[in-house]
């Protein structure tokens, strides 16, 4: 009894209906509100209506339905007539029935209005979505067209430029068109006006010669007719000489074509034995190396080829003959041409099988450039190891070399080379500045020599100044004592003498102390000899003036 | 290199003879004839006009002064100085005058090339030919010396008409294929005559002796065509300078025509070098600038595109000028066909002749000073001469040895080493 469920059929007119007489209802699918859970109990509602009251609980039912009347609201409670009869007040049963088929007609309408608007709604809806799916597809449409105007303009777009293009060359060319009849117009205008102007100048040539009557004769004056060049005489102009001169023309000709035939015929021949040449070559390098060249062949072109070989080998004395004959011409060059192809197949395949070994070496690359790796190391072990044997064999032969001057004078002789022509030249530029210092000092000591002579000389001179001296002072003065001034007279004088002679010493010294390098020894310096300075010498001879 | 003393001339007109020894030089109204080696005048004659054109005769006997305005032309002999020969050709006038390869024959073009008139120094006869064609090279004789080459034009048509020289007899007359005949040249072994069209179309045409077409060449339309043409020396090449400054050198085949070269003439940045010996050539390392002088496009013979053309003796080498880099020659080698020396001057280079020997290559710019260029290097002499040898054009004497040089009033002899470059 706890269910809740209600009741009702649809439909204004309540009646004295049974609640046995539920008519199905039929329910809308877009309900959404509870009126589906209620409706959808109904078969459920009518077994439970059945159970719901009965004989025994009217009472219960009776105050259950006032606290559900309560509950909706109504004021109107039913009561049971009598406490023990199963019977109802009807008035306020009735009024309570109505007031629940009021309510449930108000409920009823609302429903329907619901549904009404539902209807509604959904009729918009569907609208909208068919608005919506139609508009889609338009839209798609004229995107579809869009596209296509887009295709179209760009094929048209293209065209113009074909367009543009063809109208330029074609401008260019009707440019070119128009220089050339340009050119040309002006080339006719030219040469019109100079036809014009030579017919203006025969005209008027015409009309001078029409008036000037005095006609000058053409004429030739010659003071003797001269021979002809080829000494011969001239003949008659006859037919047979009209006759000679054709034949001469045509012998000229024939000439020129024989001429140029026999060139031709060379050089067919020329060229005839280098093809010739050519195929037997290239026949022998296509020709496989067996011992057998006739019948073993499997190849049957080869076999072909080397039976027309042998055809052509055979024939080939004839040939020389049948040069000029077509057929062999032709079979020559098909010959020719064969071989040829031949030869190219067979460089094609190499080239194929070069290019495969040359991806199966990238393939295997660890293996084949390992083994070349290991070649290549084993080549360069070995030169290495020679380049040592070389260079330790070198160093040998060099230490052989230096070392084997064991002997003393070989030994200097050897090591004396390298500086030998260093040596002589030392040597003699020594030799050369001994001969110069020997020069210099002959000439030295002659100078000194004659610096001694003029010492003595001019010591004597000295010496007789001072006796002339002393005799003239005797002389004047005849009162002094002689012998004292003959003695201090001579003594002066020799003071003088002694007095260079002193200098000449003391400056004596230097020049001996510069001369111990040479080889040859200055005479010692001695008081009766001695050998003045340079200076002194210059001073005496009065080269030098006396600074010091 | 020794150089002669200064001489006077007038108009350029100085020629050795063709058996070289003998140098005629025109001094106004008189022709004086030295001796190559010593100089000395040998012999000396009167004009009785200014000479407007000497030439020698193939035997190198006689000489012959043209004097355009006086339409007279004088014939001088070397052996017999008192022999005289003069042609009048009266009212007619005279525009040009030269010997017949036999040299008996005097062919004068008169006065607006209204015939060419053959005089006969043996005969005293006179031929005449109609209706010659006025052009850059109207006329041409062959090597041998047997056959003359000349075009006409008759009804708005080109023909071309082949004499033999020995009587005059028109051996073959023949339309040619051109819009407007522009020169013709006989190959140096005389059985191809190559002719070409003027400027305004691009055609040479080869014909044979007999006047058969053997082949038409022509390597675009409309621009300016063919500006000079010149035969290899063996026959075997054509060399055809044209407006758009490209050298086409052509295999001549007596049937079809096989395959032609191009040289370009702007590819200089590929292996260009200049010589140099002592004097003051410059070697520049490529790329190197050459300066363009674009012509005025509204004139007529506007100065671009190959203008001379010439080959060694050897046929190994071809010198080119280019119009609008006129200062710079061009050599070529034929036989690996490339460029091997780009020799460029400090002016416009005036005239270039090879060595009819030897591989040697003169010329000149206008001033005072001489360049030779060979394969193995190159020089430029300054010509020593007293007040100044402005060297307007150059040729060889026949031997190689020698050069004369000419200037406006003035010539001078050129001697050559014998062991020289």
């Amino acid at each position: 009894m706890g269910e809740w469920w209600t009741t009702g059929p649809i439909g204004t007119s309540v009646g004295n209906y049974e609640i046995s007489n539920i008519s199905h209802v039929t329910m809308s699918p877009s309900r959404q509100n509870n009126l589906a859970s209620m409706y959808s109990s109904l078969p459920l509602s009518y077994n439970v209506l059945g159970a719901f009251c009965t004989e025994d609980n009217i009472p219960q039912c009776v105050s259950y339905i006032n606290q559900e009347l309560d509950a909706l609201g109504l004021s109107t409670c039913i009561e049971a007539s009598t406490p023990r009869a199963a019977g109802l007040n009807s008035v306020p049963a009735l009024n309570a029935m109505y007031e629940l088929m009021q309510i449930h007609r108000r409920h009823m309408s609302s429903l329907e209005e619901l549904e009404r608007e539902q209807l509604k709604k959904s009729s918009t809806l569907d609208h909208v979505q068919m608005n919506n799916s139609r508009l889609k597809d338009q839209l798609e449409l004229s995107m579809r067209e869009k596209s296509g105007l887009h295709e179209t303009e760009r094929q048209l777009q293209l065209k113009i430029k074909t367009l543009q293009s063809c109208l330029k060359t074609e401008k260019d060319e009707v440019q070119k068109l128009q220089s050339i009849i340009a050119s040309r117009a002006s080339q006719y205008s030219h040469d019109a006006k100079r036809k014009e102007r030579e017919a203006a100048k025969l005209k008027e040539r015409l009309s001078q010669l029409l008036v000037d009557r005095k006609d000058k004769k053409l004429a030739i004056d010659v003071l003797n007719c001269l021979g002809r060049s080829d000494g011969k005489r001239s003949h008659w102009r006859t037919a047979k000489a009209t006759v000679g001169h054709e034949g001469e023309m045509y012998k000229s000709l024939l000439n020129d074509y024989e001429a140029s035939q026999r060139t031709l015929v060379l050089e067919n021949a020329e060229l005839k034995k280098v093809l010739q040449q050519m195929k037997k070559e290239m026949i022998h390098i296509l020709s496989p190396r067996k011992p057998s060249p006739r019948g073993a062949t499997a190849d049957d072109s080869q076999e072909q080829a080397n039976s027309d070989g042998e055809e052509k080998a055979g024939d080939c004395s004839r040939e020389t003959l049948d040069q000029s004959c077509e057929h062999a011409r032709e079979q020559l060059a098909n010959s020719i041409r064969q071989q040829w192809r031949k030869l190219r197949n067979h460089m094609e395949k190499l080239d194929s099988q070069a290019s495969l070994v040359q991806t199966q070496l990238e393939c295997n690359q660890e293996l084949i450039l390992r083994e070349t790796h290991e070649d290549e190391m084993e080549r360069m072990r070995r030169e290495v190891q020679q380049c040592k044997e070389f260079i330790h064999a070198q160093q040998q032969l060099l230490q052989q070399q230096l070392n084997t001057s064991f002997d003393d004078e070989t030994a200097a002789l050897l090591n004396d080379c390298y500086t030998l022509e260093e040596k002589e030249r030392l040597k003699e530029e020594w030799r050369l500045f001994e001969e110069q210092k020997i020069n210099f000092e002959r000439e030295r000591k002659n100078f000194t020599e004659a610096a001694i002579r003029l010492g003595r000389e001019k010591k004597a001179f000295e010496e007789d100044r001072a006796s002339w001296l002393k005799n003239q002072f005797l002389n004047m003065t005849p009162f002094t004592d002689r012998r004292r001034c003959s003695s201090s007279d001579g003594q002066s004088a020799l003071s003088i003498k002694s007095e260079p002679e002193m200098r000449m010493s003391s400056t004596k010294t230097p020049l001996v102390k510069s001369s111990t390098y040479t080889p040859f020894s200055t005479p010692k310096p001695s008081l009766s000899a001695t050998v003045p300075s340079t200076t002194e010498l210059y001073r005496s001879l009065r080269l030098m003036p006396d600074s010091r | 290199m020794n150089f002669s003393e200064v001489f006077k001339q007038s108009n350029q007109l100085c020629k050795v003879s063709p058996d070289g020894k003998y140098l005629a030089t025109c001094v106004q109204y008189r022709l004086v004839v030295r001796d190559v080696s010593t100089l000395q005048i040998l012999q000396l004659y009167t004009c009785l006009d200014q000479i407007s054109h000497m030439d020698w005769s193939s035997d190198s006997l006689f000489i012959l002064c043209a004097m355009y305005k006086r339409g007279l032309v004088q014939v001088w002999s070397m052996e017999q100085p008192d022999w005289h020969c003069k042609i009048d050709e009266g009212s007619i006038g005279l525009v040009s005058s030269r010997w017949s390869p036999d040299g008996r024959h005097i062919l004068n073009t008169t006065e607006f090339h209204l015939r060419v008139t053959v005089w006969s120094l043996c005969t005293k006869a006179v031929s005449y030919i109609k209706y010659p064609k006025v052009c850059q090279k109207g006329a041409d004789f062959s090597r041998d010396g047997c056959y003359m080459a000349l075009a006409e034009r008759r009804d708005c048509k080109d023909y071309v008409s082949v004499f033999v020289c020995d009587d005059w007899h028109l051996l073959r007359h023949f339309e040619t294929e051109t819009q407007d005949l522009s020169g013709l040249e006989w190959s140096p072994n005389g059985c191809v005559l190559a002719v070409w069209d003027s400027c305004l179309e691009y055609k040479v045409l080869l014909y044979s002796l007999d006047g058969r077409l053997l082949s038409a060449y022509s390597a675009y339309d409309w621009s300016l065509g063919v500006k000079s043409v010149t035969w290899s020396p063996s026959s075997q090449f054509l060399a055809i300078g044209s407006y758009d400054e490209k050298v086409v050198y052509k295999e001549v085949e007596k049937r079809t025509a096989v395959g032609s070269d191009d040289l370009s003439l702007h590819n200089i940045t590929i292996g260009t070098t200049l010589f140099n010996t002592q004097s003051k050539y410059e070697i520049c390392p490529p790329p190197v600038q050459i300066p363009v002088v674009k012509p005025d496009p509204d004139r007529a013979n506007p100065k671009i595109g190959v203008s001379t053309l010439a080959f060694s003796s050897d046929s190994r080498y071809l010198a080119t000028k280019n119009d609008n880099m006129a200062s710079v020659v061009w050599v070529w080698d034929m036989q690996k066909m490339s460029l091997v020396a780009v020799l460029q001057q400090t002016s416009a280079v005036r005239c270039f002749q090879w060595d009819p020997r030897r591989p040697r290559l003169a010329l000149c710019t206008g001033n005072t000073k001489l360049y030779l260029w060979s394969p193995a290097g190159c020089v430029s002499v300054q010509v020593p001469a007293e007040g100044g040898l402005q060297v307007q054009s150059l040729s060889w004497h026949c031997s190689g040895d020698s050069l004369i040089l000419l200037g406006k009033e003035q010539l001078c002899l050129c001697y050559m080493d014998q062991e020289d470059k």
